[in-house]
């Protein structure tokens, strides 16, 4: 069995794992870390439910491997929150039940974070643009546009 | 699923890319951004005994004019050159055809070179490079070649690279002064593969005349196809809703598309036509705007 050795930082923590090196990074996160927010379910990208951010970009944890992130900082849904304080991203799934069943969720928070980052005053049709790589099979679409609208605002207002 | 066992080399310079490529030859697969590849791997539908990730050789990132075209290296990532100032203002076409690959976090992986070496007939790539008469660098160790996009595209999903060759850079050709071009297509839903696409560059003289026509077509073939009767009946003609009209005729006359469960094949000839009036009317448009 092949493995390396790796060292990546995963929401301002370092770490230093080793690794088989066919082991994708989404299940690494959620295997050797821990991090089981990042959830999985097409394995092969169409989703999004394992988008995260790495270095500053979202991508898909699936289908990278885990020895590719060596020296990588990465964010997860883990690291969105303050403590108990929500991100405004998060506030805002919650205050417009942007969320069902709440498995693609993640997916979601991650993709819109680097979204409203790079655009802040997005039109409804940018929204659903940036959205269309990430589905929710319990068909919330409406509710996640208002909440991903809502969240453009409150991060506006807080200037984040 | 999960993927295979392989073993994993991730060289820090082309030249020990291009050693372990040539010593690993048909047993190896290389890694550019992963997003065809790895589902491949996690469904098994690849298994090689040797994945050369090519993700640490920082000297394949680049875009950059080079003899009067753009050229770029084959692991600049798609999201680098759709934010590229370079690229809109030297490629229009590309630029246009960048954001309709994948999704953005599929962009923010996903490169240049490896969705040109994967070939998929659907990809908007091969048929920007295709229809702009680019070309392909190829290196293996100690050795380049530059092959022509018609030449490239091989089969579905198959290139004109040898199992020891490695696509570094894609050169896309600046059209001459007065060129116009667009790429439209038709997907389910933004981000799927198209279920037929166009990119079409056009040329006119100082009188308004087309002195150049070019379509290349997506999803209709098992390769980019070039729909050069329906250029040939443009050139000496002016740009005129009847004569985009009578080329697209042309362009649903000679195609020979398969149906699938998404499409009849009946059905993406008709998109086929009403697509090349289209993105011909719009690259006139572009011509003195965008265009240089």
């Amino acid at each position: 069995m092949s493995e390396r050795a790796i060292r990546l930082k995963v929401n301002g923590r370092e770490y230093q794992r080793t690794v088989e090196v066919r082991k994708t990074l989404a299940d690494f996160l959620r295997e050797d870390l821990e991090l089981t927010g990042t959830h999985l379910g097409c394995e092969h990208g169409v989703c999004g439910a394992c988008t995260i951010v790495m270095d500053g970009e979202a991508v898909r944890s699936c289908l990278l491997f885990a020895v590719q992130a060596d020296g990588a900082d990465l964010l997860t849904v883990e690291g969105l929150a303050e403590g108990e304080a929500l991100h405004p991203i998060q506030e805002a799934f919650w205050e417009h039940h942007g969320l069902q069943c709440g498995f693609c969720t993640p997916g979601f928070l991650m993709t819109l974070y680097c979204f409203l980052r790079d655009r802040p005053r997005p039109s409804e049709a940018e929204i659903r643009e940036a959205l269309a790589g990430n589905l929710c099979r319990c068909t919330g679409y409406q509710n996640i546009v208002l909440a991903a609208k809502a969240a453009a605002e409150k991060l506006a207002a807080t200037g984040r | 699923m999960k993927p295979p066992p392989f073993e994993y080399h991730a060289p820090p310079s082309l030249e020990e890319a291009l050693t372990l490529l040539r010593e690993h030859g048909d047993e190896a697969k290389a890694l550019a951004g992963g997003q065809s590849l790895v589902p491949l791997l996690n469904f098994r539908l690849a298994r090689p005994r040797h994945l050369i990730d090519l993700n640490r050789i920082p000297s394949l990132d680049y875009i950059r004019e080079d003899d009067g075209a753009l050229a770029v290296g084959a692991m600049t990532r798609q999201r680098a050159v759709e934010r590229s100032p370079l690229v809109r203002e030297r490629c229009p076409l590309l630029a246009e055809a960048m954001p309709l690959v994948g999704h953005f976090q599929i962009r923010n992986r996903g490169t240049v070179g490896g969705s040109l070496a994967h070939a998929d007939p659907a990809a908007e790539l091969p048929a920007v490079v295709t229809a702009l008469r680019g070309a392909l660098v190829a290196r293996r160790p100690g050795g380049q070649r530059v092959i022509p996009a018609e030449r490239f595209f091989v089969a579905y999903l198959t290139t004109a690279l040898e199992p020891d060759e490695l696509l570094v850079e894609a050169r896309f050709p600046a059209p001459p002064p007065r060129s116009g071009s667009a790429f439209l297509e038709v997907s389910r839903r933004h981000g799927d593969f198209a279920l037929v696409g166009v990119a079409a560059v056009v040329t006119l003289d100082e009188g308004g005349v087309l002195t150049h026509a070019a379509l290349a077509l997506t999803g209709v073939g098992p390769t980019p196809v070039l729909a050069e009767e329906a250029a040939r009946v443009l050139v000496g003609d002016r740009p005129t809703p009847q004569a985009f009209e009578a080329a697209a005729r042309k362009v649903s006359e000679g195609l020979r598309p398969d149906a699938d469960l998404h499409a009849s094949a009946e059905y993406r000839r008709h998109v086929a036509g009403v697509l090349a009036r289209r993105a011909l009317a719009r690259a006139v448009e572009q011509v003195g705007g965008g265009a240089r």
